[in-house]
């Protein structure tokens, strides 16, 4: 095996690492608010401010959980997995 | 402020269902836009690349609107803000649910989806393995799922255009069926990406006027828009109620829409209509902020109709709630602000069965003809011939579909069709992209048998026996299957990936590897 080959292979199973972590947070999220909704209503129909329920705030911030998962992951592959991946292809032309 | 019962004669009084001139003279100009931009795309089609990918030439902006553009049906707009403003909270649960799968395709699916296929997502599950009995497999899972997701999509539009400018049920599912078909026939996926793009405007545009308009009720905050709501039907529209009577439910309805949305033929096809993987990285970067800005203007379109329209008459006009948002916008606006909501809502079905169509057109001619049937040995004359012949099948076919359903309860066949994205093509999708063992065998058995699994439980749900065929009970608990056969499809694919080791196609992961990460 070639040190490109080693390069790669650590490439891919940082990026497999990467998209299983944020695609298990989505997850914990979204399923977190569903079994919340599912097992404490009352807690979720308390009023955090008069017209604000937490469940209308919690349901709001799962929206804005996308956002930042999705940003996360777009942030890294821009920064860091794309340069990675521009710096083994010049390497495997040498 | 108005108050309930004045909200209720406005709701006597609406002029919904009555021919409404300015709804036809802006549905008239969307079908004359887009039949322009058709004739223009025409021009640009003369290659199966171009017709199915759009040339690869569409840029990750515009791929952003058009993926937000193919997923934001006339449920999520007209249902969506219907359930907020007669349940309150419980409508937001389906806010949140359609979004989710979003961030999902993004870190599983897309990028090497672009890198390593061509046309259609069985592309990639072939690319190492035997290509007729896995492309049999992923075509029987692509078209199960656009069938039901087409059936949902003209009854649907049938209904709606019937309540919003008072033509036949027959009437609006032929101009659905021939705008749809002119659009896919002869534009290909240029025409098809374009009108996806405009509809995804008018949508975001229509649906931010009527929240600014409900917002400048309520000096700009939102929460004062939810405490009026409160003061008028309780604190308990700001809490979950009985929708979700069973948490079973809605974990199995969660998983579907999460994991379907990985799993949607047309969604996936939009991904090779951009030049590289960074593109579709960033263009579902767009898309997730853009549904997710539509979702959050449903809480103000839902708690909006609630508070300036009210329950009891937004269910007077339809018992689904489904006019809700039509009608806030004739409370706001009068009739020509009801006939641009209606003309979006009629554009926005118009363009989520074009992605459609031409989804299942790709697995019928790329797939099966192509790449079955002729051995991946065709002229790109017959290609594209055969992929136009597809296109009208399937137009004439959605026709059918939508005559043959007229007057049914098809709500439920749209959570049907992620469910079976969900059980069929998702698991394979993510097993032959990310496992090196995966074999033939398995993914086929997968795909079939999430198919045939999805199927068989909806059919035993309440939906099917309790709801249409009024029995007392049904053999299976749940309304939306994905949680039983999503779990079954992974394993039996995995089992039967074991039992069949086979080290060609193992050693094809190598090349996989590669190219899911460099590209070709």
């Amino acid at each position: 095996m070639t040190g490109t080959d080693t390069a790669f292979h650590a490439l891919a199973r940082r990026r497999w690492r990467i998209a299983i972590t944020l695609t298990l947070a989505m997850v914990a999220i979204y399923f977190g608010f569903i079994l919340l909704v599912a097992y404490n209503k009352p807690l979720l129909g308390r009023l955090v401010s008069p017209g604000l329920s937490l469940g209308v705030l919690l349901g709001a911030l799962v929206i804005v959980a996308t956002w930042i998962l999705t940003w996360i992951y777009v942030r890294w592959a821009n920064t860091r997995y794309d340069p990675a991946l521009d710096e083994l292809r010049t390497g495997s032309r040498q | 402020m108005i108050l309930p019962q004045a909200a209720a004669a406005a709701g006597q009084a609406t002029r919904i269902g009555e021919p409404n001139t300015v709804a036809m003279a802006f549905f008239f100009g969307f079908i004359t836009i887009t039949l322009g931009i058709t004739y223009w795309a025409a021009r640009r089609t003369r290659t199966t690349e171009e017709f199915y990918a759009a040339g690869r030439t569409i840029s990750a902006g515009q791929n952003g609107f058009a993926l937000a553009g193919d997923y934001m049906s006339a449920a999520s707009f007209l249902g969506i803000a219907g359930l907020v403003s007669t349940t309150g909270f419980d409508g937001l649960i389906y806010s949140t649910g359609w979004l989710v799968g979003w961030p999902v395709v993004l870190f599983l699916i897309a990028e090497p989806l672009r890198n390593l296929g061509k046309y259609t997502f069985a592309d990639v599950v072939a690319s190492r393995l035997q290509q007729a009995p896995v492309r049999i497999a992923a075509a029987i899972g692509t078209l199960a799922t656009v069938t039901f997701y087409l059936i949902a999509q003209m009854v649907g539009a049938g209904g709606l255009i019937r309540l919003m400018f008072g033509l036949t049920y027959e009437t609006a599912i032929m101009i659905v069926g021939a705008a749809m078909m002119a659009y896919v026939l002869f534009g290909g996926m240029i025409a098809t990406t374009w009108v996806q793009i405009v509809k995804a405007f008018l949508l975001l545009g229509g649906a931010v006027l009527l929240a600014l308009l409900v917002l400048s009720k309520f000096g700009f905050n939102p929460v004062r828009l939810f405490a009026a709501a409160a003061a008028q039907y309780g604190d308990g529209v700001l809490a979950p109620g009985r929708l979700v009577a069973k948490p079973l439910d809605a974990i199995s309805l969660g998983m579907a829409l999460m994991f379907g949305t990985a799993g949607l033929p047309h969604i996936l096809m939009r991904f090779y209509t951009v030049p590289d993987a960074r593109a579709a990285r960033t263009s579902v970067f767009y898309a997730t902020g853009l549904i997710g800005f539509f979702y959050l203007m449903t809480f103000v379109l839902g708690f909006g109709a609630m508070v300036l329209v009210g329950p009891d008459a937004i269910r007077a006009v339809d018992a689904g709630g489904n006019m809700a948002a039509p009608l806030l916008a004739e409370t706001l606006g009068g009739t020509p602000f009801l006939g641009f909501i209606a003309a979006v809502a009629f554009a926005t079905i118009l363009a989520v069965v074009a992605g459609l169509t031409l989804s299942g057109a790709a697995a019928l001619s790329h797939d099966l003809w192509v790449n079955v049937a002729r051995g991946g040995h065709a002229t790109p004359q017959e290609q594209l011939r055969v992929a136009r012949v597809a296109t009208i099948v399937l137009a004439v076919v959605a026709v059918m579909l939508g005559m043959t359903f007229k007057g049914q309860n098809v709500a439920y066949m749209v959570g049907l069709a992620f469910a079976i994205a969900a059980s069929a093509n998702f698991p394979a999708l993510v097993l032959s992209i990310f496992w090196r063992r995966c074999t033939t065998a398995g993914v086929v058995a997968s795909m079939v048998l999430g198919t045939a699994a999805t199927l068989t439980l909806i059919y035993l749900s309440p939906t099917i026996q309790v709801d249409i065929l009024k029995h007392e009970s049904a053999p299976f608990p749940l309304r939306n299957p994905a949680l039983i056969t999503m779990p079954l499809s992974f394993f039996v694919a995995i089992v039967g990936s074991l039992l069949t080791t086979n080290a060609v196609e193992q050693t094809g992961y190598a090349r996989v590897e590669r190219e899911m990460h460099m590209g070709h």
